[in-house]
């Protein structure tokens, strides 16, 4: 072991993974995406949630929780949650792809990664046209 | 003495000290949810801007009443799993034992609120 020399100086290794110097890359983009999109998803289910429990409970409650889900703010975090959910989608997909031990060369990887934010902007934009 | 081999013991569970079960929940749910999001992100996102006349008649409906439940139970029991292991990468000690709790807890809380305000609704 390095500091069994004798010396108390505690030995400077570099820490991983150097966040500082780090090369983003396209299959680390997409991987943290998907822890994001899984938390952020939250805000929209809380909020889902509240509503549907306003309407089941009364016409007073249903109108405030109604007013907040309608709102701009409403609509942005509706909006959003629906993106993440279609990435958080994609992104699963490929995991599976990946345990089956398809797609997992470097190319194919990133291809991918690109295909979930691609795919998950066109899923979002065309369940708002048909919803 | 144990009569158990160290091969025994150790075939299975891996690092993780839990073999794959976690992973192959995730599978699971992840298929399951997979197979049913398009059709709820549908009924759900056509429920929004109703009046509560037509949202609660929409709810009342049993194909949206029970897979709504099925996507908050599933979807619930994914988060506080992947949750878990975010709060296990990043948190230790007394931060991750408090993390813990409460991602479990506020996913129980959220499926139970939606299962009570879904049941209210049907009755």
């Amino acid at each position: 072991m390095a500091e069994a020399t004798g010396s108390s100086k505690r030995v400077e290794r570099p820490l991983s993974p150097h966040l500082q110097i780090y090369r983003i890359q396209m299959t680390s983009v997409s991987s943290i995406l998907t822890r994001i999109t899984g938390h952020a998803l939250m805000v929209g289910v809380i909020l889902g949630v509240w509503w549907l429990l306003a309407a089941a409970v009364s016409d007073p409650y249903f109108a405030l929780a109604n007013a907040v889900m309608t709102s701009w703010f409403g609509k942005l975090v509706m909006t959003g949650s629906l993106w993440a959910v279609w990435y958080h989608y994609l992104a699963g997909l490929r995991h599976l792809l990946f345990d089956a031990r398809l797609g997992l060369d470097i190319k194919t990887a990133e291809r991918l990664g690109w295909a979930c934010i691609i795919g998950s902007v066109v899923l979002t934009v065309l369940t708002l046209v048909i919803v | 003495m144990t009569y158990m081999t160290d091969r025994k013991r150790a075939v299975g569970a891996g690092s993780a000290h839990s073999g794959t079960a976690h992973h192959w929940f995730m599978t699971v749910s992840a298929v399951v949810l997979a197979v049913m999001l398009p059709v709820w992100l549908y009924l759900f996102g056509a429920a929004i801007g109703g009046t509560r006349e037509q949202v609660v008649a929409a709810f009342a409906n049993p194909f949206t009443a029970i897979l709504t439940a099925l996507v908050l139970v599933v979807s619930m029991r994914h988060f506080a799993k992947g949750s878990a292991v975010m709060v296990e990468d990043y948190a230790h000690g007394t931060a991750r034992k408090a993390g813990l709790i409460f991602v479990i807890s506020l996913s129980a809380v959220i499926a139970t609120t939606g299962l009570y305000a879904l049941i209210r609704i049907a009755l």
